[in-house]
């Protein structure tokens, strides 16, 4: 008994938040691996681009809850997200028209490029700002808990409670669908062939025919999509605040580079190595221990790796250990 | 004369701005910004010789900046006598242990071939180092944290004068690069501003989680200055005379003797913060003269000569014999801790030590748009741009809120986006940095002051 104890345990406080915090992180990071792996920069305004997404998805959320409109025990939100998502592509779009066009048609180094993201990032950051202000916002609506802690007890008898939030399931069954219909598109139809192959070697794919410009174009629409998504269920599983949409990014960052830059399954994963070392080196072991130990080698401690103040710091370390030993990442770097 | 024309065209429109902020706003604004722009400068500074000397993306400037700001306190706070007798054993047991962890290691990495035995050793080396640590380590922390948390709950530090605190900063701040140079520098530019990024993240999570070294989120307050205070000033004789001396055209228009003395007062309380400010100045304006006048000269001497031509083409400077990997250890170590002088330089100026207001936005991004609109490679640019951010930043606010009126003056005044956008209006900040970014980087790549390259 009390090793179920103990698995439920873990299952309630490590796994199924490190799935959901790992898939939010996917989302992004494959996000940061696609615009690097085709336009070829490190894009700075990443977490202000997912906070752009979400802000519509947000405006248009309240707009449906004023006239009513509801998916019952489902949230609102997930009916804003296609209309957010065309918002976001077209701000994509013009951001790239205007902004990275000239310097991809000028052949800048990617450096250059990085440099110009921050700019994006600046003024993407105070159009958030401007529109919605810098506070916290709660958008979700609908039933809360697919499974409460206190009713698992009841129905089952042990001591632990397994709590599994609707926001969770939602975020890990709706990046499953989206992360096996890109790979599906990447890998499969003439168009996400031509991204690979674009990604792998320019020159040899324009020799071959391959229209650069609609590369591109879809390169963003399917960035806007993972943004928009990736930054919604962020915002639905925790809440919606622009600065920490900006923290945000660093993990992303981490997740794609363990992952192997330019790898969209590296990334994939990277996202829950990266989750999953977080929340594994800062939880406090203690009633673990307590469920699985005899009662005379019970832990005095917390039993603690580090201390949870150190959550970002574990996924940055483990960035530096990757770059350090493997800086093609684990999942070696193959492009697209 | 005429070659340096534009510099002396911008440097003047830069100090009449300024100039002008202290007539129309107050002179107390005005000096505040200008210390500012002078300690922004600083930072830019170190920046360019990474960026324009060497072509270094280091984007880790908010952790050199964290570092020079706990050299201030570990210098000028005075030591907590109780906390060391608390835990302070225990620490310095630690770090005899960290130590020794580091020789053992260097050891086994000269000692012994590449080999997996020798990977799992270190690794083996590492994870037992930190077990042993935190048990030693950990009632001293408890120890140290306990003793009046809401007073110090600390080491303290040295105290000393907290000036020198600019030259440990410095150290701090370049032993920090060194590590860091030494682990991330082999890496390509994307990759290395990624990592040093998320390296002055790490930093600061230690600066703001380890309270028995820096308080961490409870803050330092009350630093030692190495400028008068204000409340002395008001008090001392011959400060209120040289008030009384300075206005005194002014207070002979005053005809009753106590209303004289009342705006007397008032004069001398105003005097006082600015006299206060004008010390920092003067301070500040000798650090920036002197890193200016050896910049200058470095950048003119054959060791700038290497860095340009290592930068444009590394191979090729590799093929004549320069050293590359040293050099550029070199040059990150030296910007870097131009960048903590800079830090130290700002936690003087406050007076406080705040951990938690360090964020990537304020102190490595603005940096690198002053960088960049100032002109890389170019220290006058550089300088320039220091000034020009940081002025537009402080009152981006003003200026958005006058565009703001000006455009909606057809609306009421309760008309619901006229209310919403005044009150976004610290916003336009960031709009006006990043618009500024993009309009510069395509239309002058090079900044506002380009690089000169001299050939005589």
């Amino acid at each position: 008994m009390d090793f179920v104890n103990a698995i439920i345990l873990l299952l309630n406080y490590i796994f199924i938040p490190a799935l959901t915090y790992g898939s939010q992180l996917a989302l992004g990071a494959i996000f940061v691996t696609l615009i690097y792996g085709i336009l070829r920069f490190a894009n700075f305004a990443t977490g202000d681009m997912m906070s752009f997404g979400t802000m519509f998805t947000v405006l248009f959320t309240w707009y449906f809850q004023s006239l009513g409109i509801s998916l019952g025990v489902l949230p609102t939100a997930l009916l804003a997200i296609p209309l957010a998502i065309i918002f976001m592509t077209g701000y994509m779009l013009l951001v790239d028209k205007f902004v990275f066009r000239y310097y991809r048609v000028n052949k800048s180094p990617p450096v250059q490029l990085a440099m110009v993201s921050i700019g994006v990032m600046f003024v993407t950051q105070a159009v958030v700002r401007i529109i919605i202000g810098p506070s916290d916002r709660r958008f979700f609506d609908g039933e809360k808990f697919i499974i409460k802690a206190g009713e698992f007890k009841e129905m089952t008898g042990l001591n632990e409670g397994l709590a599994i939030k609707s926001t969770q399931v939602i975020t890990i069954v709706v990046t499953m669908i989206l992360v096996s219909t890109l790979f599906w598109f990447l890998n499969k139809t003439k168009t996400g062939k031509s991204m690979r192959a674009y990604s792998d070697n320019e020159d040899l794919a324009l020799l071959s025919g391959i229209d650069p410009k609609k590369i591109v174009t879809i390169t963003w629409i399917i960035a806007g999509i993972l943004a928009t998504i990736g930054g919604a269920l962020y915002g639905l599983d925790k809440s919606f605040k622009p600065f920490t949409y900006f923290n945000n990014m660093l993990p992303i960052f981490a997740a794609a580079i363990v992952g192997g830059i330019g790898n969209p399954f590296g990334a994939f994963l990277g996202g829950y190595v990266i989750a999953f070392s977080e929340i594994l080196l800062t939880y406090a072991y203690r009633k673990f221990f307590m469920y699985i130990l005899p009662e005379t080698m019970e832990p005095g401690g917390l039993v603690q790796l580090l201390s949870t103040d150190y959550k970002f710091a574990v996924s940055f370390s483990i960035l530096v250990i990757v770059l350090l030993y493997r800086p093609s990442g684990i999942f070696k770097g193959k492009i697209l | 004369m005429r070659k340096n024309l534009n510099v002396i065209a911008a440097y003047s429109i830069m100090m009449s701005l300024i100039i002008l902020v202290g007539v129309f706003q107050s002179w107390n604004i005005a000096l505040s910004i200008f210390n500012l722009c002078l300690i922004s400068a600083v930072m830019t500074m170190g920046a360019n010789i990474q960026w324009g000397y060497a072509g270094l993306i280091n984007f880790g400037i908010m952790g050199y900046t964290a570092l020079g700001g706990l050299a201030a306190v570990l210098i000028s706070v005075d030591p907590v006598q109780d906390a060391w007798s608390a835990g302070g054993f225990d620490i310095l047991t630690s770090l005899f242990i960290i130590i020794g962890m580091i020789l053992a290691i260097k050891f086994i990495l000269k000692r012994y071939e590449r080999s997996k035995i020798r990977t799992y050793f270190i690794a083996a080396i590492i994870i037992l180092g930190i077990i042993i640590i935190r048990v030693i380590a950990e009632p001293g922390i408890e120890a140290i944290e306990a003793v009046e948390p809401a007073k110090t709950g600390f080491l303290g530090g040295l105290g000393l004068p907290i000036v020198f605190s600019w030259i440990v900063g410095a150290l701090f701040a370049g032993g920090l690069a060194f590590v860091v140079g030494k682990v991330a520098l082999g890496l390509r530019a994307d990759y290395l501003a990624i990592a040093t990024l998320l390296i002055s993240e790490i930093v600061i999570a230690i600066i703001k989680h380890e309270d028995w070294l820096t308080r961490g989120v409870k803050n330092v307050i009350g630093l030692k200055r190495p400028a008068p205070y204000e409340v002395d000033l008001q008090t001392t004789e011959w400060f209120i005379n040289l008030v009384e001396k300075f206005n005194s055209g002014k207070l002979a228009l005053i005809s009753d003797i106590a209303d004289r003395q009342t705006a007397l007062n008032q004069l001398v309380i105003e005097g006082s913060s600015v006299f206060v400010k004008l010390c920092y100045s003067g301070l500040f304006l000798i650090v920036v003269i002197i890193l200016l006048i050896l910049t200058q000269k470095a950048l003119y001497s054959p060791w700038g000569r290497m860095m340009r031509a290592i930068r444009d083409n590394e191979e090729a400077a590799n093929a004549m014999g320069k050293n590359v990997v040293k050099q550029h250890l070199l040059i990150f170590i030296l910007g870097s801790a131009i960048v903590g002088i800079a830090g130290a330089m700002l936690v003087t100026q406050d007076g406080l030590f705040t951990p938690g207001s360090y964020r990537p936005m304020r102190y490595t991004f603005l940096i690198w748009v002053m960088v960049i609109v100032g002109g890389s490679g170019n220290n006058f640019g550089a300088i320039l741009g220091g000034f020009a951010v940081w002025f537009l930043w402080i009152e981006a606010a003003p200026i958005a809120l006058f565009v703001i009126n000006l455009t909606t003056s057809g609306l009421a005044d309760s008309h619901f986006l006229k209310q919403h956008l005044i009150e976004s209006v610290p916003y336009f900040r960031f709009l006006m940095m990043g618009l500024g970014l993009l309009l510069i980087m395509r239309y002058r790549p090079k900044g506002i002051l380009p690089e000169k390259i001299e050939i005589k």
